[in-house]
């Protein structure tokens, strides 16, 4: 889609795959009440296609000062692992554990 | 009750004439606390054993820190090691961060002492801290009216005499909305200016810890005390703190403050206006030079921020994903049914509205029309700000167009929700430091609150115009004239 395309319509078919592609699940109802909240909010976002930024770069970052930071690729203290383990809902041994995956 | 958190001097003289140790003085904090905050909820809960364990680590530590002993509201989206820290989900039950927030470390370095948690919007996501998991916190000037938010809870407690100061964390103005409905000062440092490192993520590119306080002096004292570099937080930067107390008591003679007529709307209502309108005849007053400015790209950052700020959101909330900390849905018979059924159950319904919102403005077809869209406009609203200060110094414009509004009276519709931080969230997209301060009251007797913005780093200008209106006036006092006196 190209760039200020006119109106977009919200489905209730997109707000399934939307859910979908974010690990979220809706009845019919909450189906329903989400696609209207959002076609009302992206109705009123559609706004910004008034606005002229065919020589507008986008934001990257806030402070045009600012370069990407790196550091030397140093090994450095990390958490020990049963600190990084230690609010897991459920473990064994060194592991999170899940779940059957397949 | 006698307002003896009104200000940091204040609680050391009155810490100074007990004579018991640091750990009394905790027991009797969280007693007069849990009697405050009955009717407010500011606290989702006092979490006496680790306020207990932090003021006998004061009590053994020789050091005379400029915050020693002072109670300081966490909020719940700023780890502290081994205290609970639940952003205000369902999600994050029973978390217990294994890592200090970089500010954390910083506070307990000159001796605070830390009061967690403070309620919030659930993710920061709100501007009236009804969506917290655990309830709503109430605005101490009318327990009818919402304190404002993501950080409501924060605001309300400093309001309310709980504690000194306070921590909130500001995306779109979560900082600033709610210091401005309670009647408190609020401060949102340039981005970059303070450590996002432990502060559980919303919005990457706009996110930024600040204080709330009932004065400019205890702003630039909690202000000293967190900024500053961090190597564990790449987007902080590396550049000198100022010493922002020795920007108090200065003369503003000569300073060009400019106000935006685009921040003086339709939909503003007449009492702020009017206070707004009389806070700037005070810096008239006081010698500065008004300048009439523009920013004209203003009507369009709230939807920008709408695209940007729930986009990151939704990627920066893939990670509640049941495996590694927090909630678990144990009922799932695989992962990926695991995966859905600990988000569903685990977020409220706005957390999932951005989620949805900013996976679709993300998703393949629409990236180039929404987010890329957004970002270029984010540019043009930087740029406004950037012609603007070749002008003036320092921009003046109302906090909130509205003061608190009713607990409930805007949960159904997002959309006017949203709207209410319309004049908060340019200065996160362009990254500027920004102030609200209180200029007095409406008709209803709610605090209406004065915003002040600078360019990027120039937190200092900030602080000396900010204490310059409140030495002359008497707006910051009535806070505690008017709650702990009811």
């Amino acid at each position: 889609m190209s760039e200020g395309s006119s109106k977009k319509t919200i489905t209730e078919d997109v707000v399934r795959y939307v859910a979908q592609l974010s690990r979220l699940s809706f009845d019919d109802k909450e189906v329903k009440k989400f696609k209207s909240q959002l076609a009302d909010i992206l109705g009123y976002i559609e706004q910004l296609t008034e606005v002229d930024t065919k020589d507008t770069p986008p934001t990257s970052h806030v402070l045009t000062s600012m370069k990407n930071v790196f550091r030397e690729d140093e090994l450095q203290k990390s958490l020990p692992v049963e600190e990084g383990l230690s609010n897991a809902p459920e473990k064994k041994g060194d592991f999170f554990k899940v779940p059957k995956v397949i | 009750m006698k307002d003896i958190l009104s200000g940091i001097n204040t609680y050391k003289e009155w810490l100074k004439e007990q004579s018991g140790s640091f750990a009394d003085a905790a027991l009797f904090l969280t007693s007069r606390i849990s009697k405050l905050d009955k009717d407010v909820n500011a606290f989702i809960e006092i979490d006496k054993e680790g306020i207990t364990k932090n003021a006998e680590e004061i009590d053994a530590a020789s050091a005379e820190g400029v915050l020693r002993g002072v109670p300081v509201g966490i909020k719940d989206n700023i780890c502290i090691k081994g205290r609970l820290t639940t952003c205000g989900s369902h999600i994050l039950e029973g978390f217990r961060p294994p890592y200090n927030a970089t500010v954390v470390d910083k506070l307990r370095f000159v001796g605070a002492l830390l009061i967690n948690r403070a309620n919030m919007d659930e993710f920061a996501f709100g501007s009236s801290c009804e969506t917290s998991y655990y309830g709503p916190t109430k605005n101490p000037w009318d327990t009818k009216h919402i304190p404002g938010g993501s950080s409501g809870g924060s605001a309300a407690a400093v309001a309310a005499g709980e504690v000194v100061a306070a921590l909130g964390s500001d995306t779109g103005g979560s900082i600033r909305q709610p210091a401005s409905l309670c009647g408190v000062v609020g401060f949102k440092p340039t981005y970059g200016r303070v450590s996002r490192y432990g502060l559980i993520a919303f919005a990457s590119s706009l996110d930024q810890i600040g204080p709330i306080t009932r004065n400019i002096e205890d702003c630039a004292v909690m202000l000293e005390a967190i900024s500053g570099y961090d190597e564990k937080d790449s987007t902080s930067v590396n550049r000198e703190v100022p010493r922002y107390t020795e920007s108090l008591s200065k003369d503003i003679k000569g300073m060009k403050v400019g106000i935006p007529k685009e921040y003086f709307i339709e939909g503003i209502e007449p009492g702020v206006k009017a206070r707004v309108e009389e806070s700037i005849n005070v810096y008239r007053d006081l010698g500065a030079e008004i300048v009439d400015i523009s920013l004209p790209h203003t009507k369009y950052a709230v939807s920008c921020y709408y695209i940007i700020g729930p986009a990151e959101a939704s990627s920066n909330l893939a990670r509640y994903d049941g495996v590694h900390y927090g909630y678990r849905n144990r009922k799932a018979n695989d992962i990926i049914d695991m995966y859905i059924a600990s988000r569903n159950d685990g977020f409220g319904a706005e957390a999932k509205r951005r989620i949805l919102l900013g996976t679709y403005a993300l998703s393949s077809g629409y990236y180039e029309a929404y987010y890329l869209k957004a970002l270029k406009v984010r540019t043009k609203i930087a740029d406004d700000f950037s012609d603007a200060f070749e002008q003036c110094k320092v921009i003046l414009t109302p906090t909130s167009p509205t003061t608190a509004f009713k607990i409930g009276e805007k949960v159904e519709d997002p959309l006017q929700m949203y709207l209410s931080d319309i004049f908060t969230i340019p200065a996160n997209l362009a990254g500027l430091p920004a102030v609200s301060m209180p200029c007095g009251v409406d008709e209803k007797d709610l605090p209406v609150g004065l915003q002040l913005m600078a360019q990027p780093f120039d937190e200092e200008t900030l602080i000396k115009a900010a204490h310059a209106f409140e030495r002359s006036t008497e707006h910051h006092k009535l806070v505690g004239e008017k709650i702990l006196k009811k």
